[in-house]
Order: C-alpha cells, then sequence, then structure tokens
C-alpha cells in the first residue's frame, strides 16, 4: 500500500489556552516496500504524523461536523485504496491493515496468557460471522510468535507479566502483526532497550520485512538505527517535513543536520573524519559496508 | 476523555487568579453558607450578583463557566422535577395527577433550588479555574495546621492530594495511549450492548492500573533516594502572604455573609 499525504495540519487542542501545533503542511510519500525512516526530536511532530496513517488521529474532513475553510488547501491523505479524508472510510479495516506499535508497546498487555493477548486483534478484527476457528486462530498466534524470536510451546501459556522486559515487547510486537497488517508502524520500536537487545529487535524487522508486511515505517530519534536499516527517511522538525531522502544523501548534508540540532550516525562521522585527514571512503552508512570499505583499502592502499 | 478540562486551571492573569488560595478557600465556604442561608429571592439574588462580578473579575470566558455546569445539569433537572412533582404547600395544588401535584410553593421551590446548584456549581468551578492544584493544596494545608496539634498528619495529607492532582494528567495521558493501542489492535469502544462496551475498556483498565502502580512504585522510590521527610523543617518555595486585594475579598465575603443574615432576618419565606 502506497501511503501519500499532502497538506497534512493538526493542532492539539485547537481553541484553548494549552493549543499546540504538531503538523504543519507536511506532504510526504511513502512507496510500498519500503523501510521508512522518521526521525526528528521529540515534539517536531513525527508521532502525530504517524498516528494519522491509521485513523486514530482523524482528519477534519473525515469527522462527522465539517465545514472546509475557505482559501486553504485541502489535506489529502490515502493509504492504499483508502482515502482517509473522506467520511465513509471503514477505520477498522484500514486499521486492520495498517499495523501500528505504540512506543513502549508492552504496556498495552491485559491478557492471562501471551496466547490471549496475541489473539487479541485477530478476534478483534474477524469479520461478522467469521470468527476464524480455534486452529486457525492456536496456527496464527503460533506463527506470530515464532517470526518474533519466542517459543510457542514455552511463552504461550504463561501470563505476559511475569516475562522480562524484551520478550514483553516482543509479545506486544506479536499482537499487532497477528493480522498480517501490509504496512507495520513503529513508534520508537527498541526504545529503553540495550545495544543487543535493539539489534534484535531490528533483526526481527527485517525478518518480518517482505513476506510478511510488504512496508515498514519506524519512527525513531537514533541516528544509527536509520542508517543501518532503512531504505528512505524523513526528517521532521517542529512540525515541518526538511529533508525526505536516502539516509546516505541526509546524512551527508551535515551543515543542515547540525542546524536542526541532530546528530550524525557513528559510521558517518567516522567518514567524514577519514575524509577530513585525506582519506576518501565511499559507503552507505553501514557499519558492515563500512568495515569492509575500510579492510579493503587497507589491502589496495597499503 | 478530552472533556477532563473540566475545572481545569484556566492558566490567565487576573484579579482572581492573584488572590491568596487561602482566601478563597474560606471565600467558597463563606459563599457556600450564604447560599444554604439564603431563603428568600431577594438574597440569593445578592448571592448570584456576587459571583457574576467574581467572575466577570476572573476573566474566565463565560463558555468555560457554562461548561462546568453542563456535568450537572443532569442532577439539577432531576432535583427540580422530583420537587415540583412531590412538594406539598398549603392551599389548592394547580395540576393534580394521582400521587404527582404541583403547587405554586413547588414551583418556586424547584427554581430555588436550580438557582442555589447553579450557584453552587459555578462557584466551586471558578475556584479551580483560578488558582493552581499545587496553590490549592497550599491553601489547604495552611487552613488545616491547627490540626497538627491533635496530631493530624497535615502535611502527609496535603502531599497526597497534590501528587494525586499532579498524576490525573499523566494518567489521562497514559489512557489516551493505551486507548489508541488497543483501537490500532481493533478494540471497538463505541458500539455494542452496554455489557459488551464496559467488557471492551478492561483491556484498558488492566494496563491502566499496572501504570498507576508502577510510577507510584517509581515515585516512591525517588522520593525515599533523596531522604524525602514531611513535616516541621520543610520550607516552602512559594511562601503565601495576603495582601491588598485579599482584604478587599474579605470584606466582600463578610458584607455579603452579614447581609445575608440580615435578609433572612427581615425578609423571611422563600419570597
Amino acid at each position: 500500500m502506497r501511503i501519500v499525504a499532502e497538506h497534512l495540519s493538526y493542532t492539539y487542542d485547537a481553541s484553548s489556552p494549552f493549543a499546540a501545533r504538531a503538523l504543519d503542511d507536511v506532504s510526504l510519500t511513502i512507496e510500498e516496500g519500503e523501510f521508512f525512516g522518521i526521525l526528528g526530536h521529540t515534539g517536531s511532530g513525527k508521532s502525530t504524523f504517524v498516528q494519522h496513517l491509521n485513523g486514530l488521529i482523524r482528519l477534519p474532513s473525515s469527522q462527522k461536523r465539517y465545514r472546509p475553510k475557505k482559501g486553504q488547501a485541502l489535506p489529502v491523505l490515502r493509504v492504499g485504496e483508502f482515502d482517509l479524508a473522506d467520511k465513509k472510510t471503514d477505520f477498522k479495516a484500514l486499521r486492520k491493515r495498517v499495523g501500528m506499535v505504540f512506543q513502549y508497546p508492552e504496556y498495552q498487555l491485559f491478557a492471562e496468557t501471551v496466547r490471549d493477548d496475541v489473539a487479541f486483534g485477530l478476534k478483534n478484527f474477524a469479520e461478522k460471522g467469521k470468527m476464524p476457528t480455534e486452529e486457525a486462530r492456536t496456527e496464527a498466534v503460533k506463527s506470530a510468535l515464532e517470526i518474533v524470536g519466542l517459543d510457542y510451546g514455552e511463552v504461550a501459556d504463561q501470563s505476559p507479566f511475569d516475562l522480562s522486559g524484551g520478550q514483553k515487547r516482543r509479545v506486544a510486537i506479536a499482537g499487532v502483526i497477528v493480522t498480517r497488517p501490509e504496512v507495520l508502524i513503529l513508534d520508537e520500536p527498541a526504545a529503553g532497550l540495550d545495544p543487543l537487545g535493539k539489534k534484535e529487535i531490528m533483526e526481527l524487522l527485517h525478518r518480518i520485512h517482505g513476506d510478511w508486511c510488504k512496508t515498514i515505517v519506524i519512527v525513531s530519534h537514533d541516528m544509527d538505527e536509520i542508517a543501518e536499516n532503512c531504505t528512505r527517511a524523513a526528517v521532521f522538525s517542529e512540525g515541518k517535513v526538511v529533508m525526505c531522502a536516502t539516509p546516505k544523501e541526509i546524512f551527508s548534508d551535515e551543515a543542515r543536520l547540525s542546524a536542526l540540532g541532530l546528530d550524525l550516525p557513528l559510521v558517518a562521522k567516522l567518514c567524514h573524519a577519514l575524509r577530513a585527514r585525506g582519506i576518501s571512503i565511499d559507503c552507505d552508512d553501514k557499519t558492515e559496508d563500512f568495515v569492509r570499505a575500510v579492510l579493503s583499502l587497507k589491502e589496495g592502499g597499503a | 476523555m478530552k472533556d477532563v478540562s473540566f475545572g481545569q486551571y484556566y492558566p490567565i492573569d487576573s484579579y482572581v487568579h492573584r488572590l491568596d488560595p487561602r482566601l478563597k478557600l474560606l471565600f467558597l465556604i463563606v459563599y457556600i453558607v450564604c447560599i444554604f442561608l439564603a431563603n428568600n429571592f431577594a438574597a440569593l439574588g445578592v448571592c448570584a450578583a456576587v459571583l457574576i462580578v467574581t467572575v466577570i473579575f476572573s476573566r474566565v470566558p463565560i463558555g468555560k463557566v457554562f461548561r462546568a455546569v453542563r456535568g450537572v445539569i443532569v442532577l439539577i433537572m432531576i432535583t427540580a422535577v422530583l420537587n415540583l412533582f412531590f412538594y406539598t404547600g398549603e392551599g389548592e395544588p394547580l395540576w393534580e395527577w394521582g400521587i404527582l401535584a404541583i403547587y405554586r410553593e413547588g414551583i418556586f421551590f424547584s427554581v430555588f433550588l436550580i438557582l442555589r446548584i447553579l450557584l453552587l456549581v459555578v462557584c466551586s468551578s471558578l475556584l479551580t479555574y483560578t488558582t493552581t492544584p499545587v496553590a490549592l493544596t497550599d491553601g489547604i494545608e495552611s487552613l488545616l495546621t491547627p490540626l497538627k496539634w491533635i496530631k493530624f498528619p497535615v502535611h502527609e495529607l496535603a502531599l497526597i492530594m497534590s501528587i494525586a492532582l499532579r498524576m490525573i494528567p499523566a494518567l489521562t495521558e497514559e489512557t489516551e495511549r493505551i486507548k489508541n493501542a488497543q483501537k490500532a489492535r481493533g478494540a471497538d469502544f463505541e458500539s455494542g450492548n452496554p455489557v459488551k462496551r464496559i467488557k471492551a475498556f478492561i483491556p484498558i483498565l488492566i494496563p491502566l492500573l499496572l501504570s498507576a502502580l508502577r510510577r507510584a512504585d517509581e515515585l516512591g522510590d525517588a522520593m525515599d533516594s533523596r531522604c524525602y521527610m514531611g513535616g516541621k523543617k520543610r520550607t516552602k518555595y512559594k511562601k503565601l502572604r495576603f495582601s491588598w486585594r485579599d482584604l478587599i475579598a474579605a470584606s466582600v465575603g463578610a458584607a455579603l455573609l452579614a447581609g445575608v443574615i440580615v435578609m433572612r432576618i427581615f425578609l423571611g419565606g422563600i419570597l
């Protein structure tokens, strides 16, 4: 599903003294099959933007009492064949196909067993009178738990609250992908995890990407995460999209990034440092790539 | 969930905002006493006039004030209707059907009651609109200080209150987040019969409860690790001081109380 957003704006608590502008005329297109990154500081509007994508925040024009204002570019938001600016859109059907993993998703676990928690979405999204059979459900839960790297036999009957932090997060992710959404959005999926946990979560996302979920969108403020994993990324700042390109292009514009108060990923920093010493190196800002480039330099050059 | 702004502090600067919270609390108590002492329309009218002037001076938008009333409108209607039909006055009823009867006095009494509740609600919400929760708890703590003589834990009580108030927005936000997360997993909170709808809230309530307990634990640990001890030796960040403004408000309160008592004695009756 292709995601097209044009002229998206959003203000929290409009018409109150607490009004805060979160999105300001955002236009962005995410193609099917991408591993898209959304970068930005806290309060840059990145979370607000992704909540639009599965209709948790509605466009004004999709709400009951809506009167268009004159002289304003009408916002457009389309996800696949769903037109989110339309009142008649079936938001439940949309949510089935656009999965959303919130920040610290382990805090939304509630059921008595891991099995029940993962099956929650499965039951909710079942069409009327078409509840999947017990076996079909078990099968879906089993494959979801396995792709996130958990052993079904071991955890299925445990209480989700008895698991470790990293395991809880995997269960929560399994609970979202169990319905096989085409687009998976994750808000800071690796926040609060140790380096190994972060790496495992990213590996998990690459396992899911492709066959399981065609498009993945991650929100992050970790430059390394974006540089290592994404095919393309957008930089949000004060509610606006200020850059949208491949990570390599984004991180080559050091001056612009530092003006936005954003840091470079480690590999990009090393490349810059090497270049400053007259050693030119061409790589993709990925650790593996970098190591390979440095090794070949050593073999060829020295 | 977004409607919780009822009674939320309205951050502007005005004469009423600047009053000492202790004085505002005392004024509210005196005002409520006045409303209940007033037994005729003239006295209640004076009370209403004082409140209207206060609202004007507070510069809180009139829409906000009415919003506070909206929350209790059902309560007001029920009380009014019950009184209208079951109040037994003297003389012939105006209308009668079985045990229901409307008397002239009943109508007056109902109107009187509606006004009373309205004034009560507007006045108390004005207090929370114009006073920050912190100032309010400071005020309560200061007013309750005499109770320390009977070993009543005033400071601890004030602390519990301010923590509770502090946590309301945090938990509201948390609720919103959990609700969205479950909505994203297809949870439906808007359709189905009442039993089904109540059941639909379990996936919100359990995570919310857990998060409240976790926050409480963390806050307790954080306070412990900074050696927090309630009690005598703590000083205040903001010291409360009475000023000329408070003197004016205090005289208005006293005059109102005196006026209502005089009217009660000399006018009497509901009319």
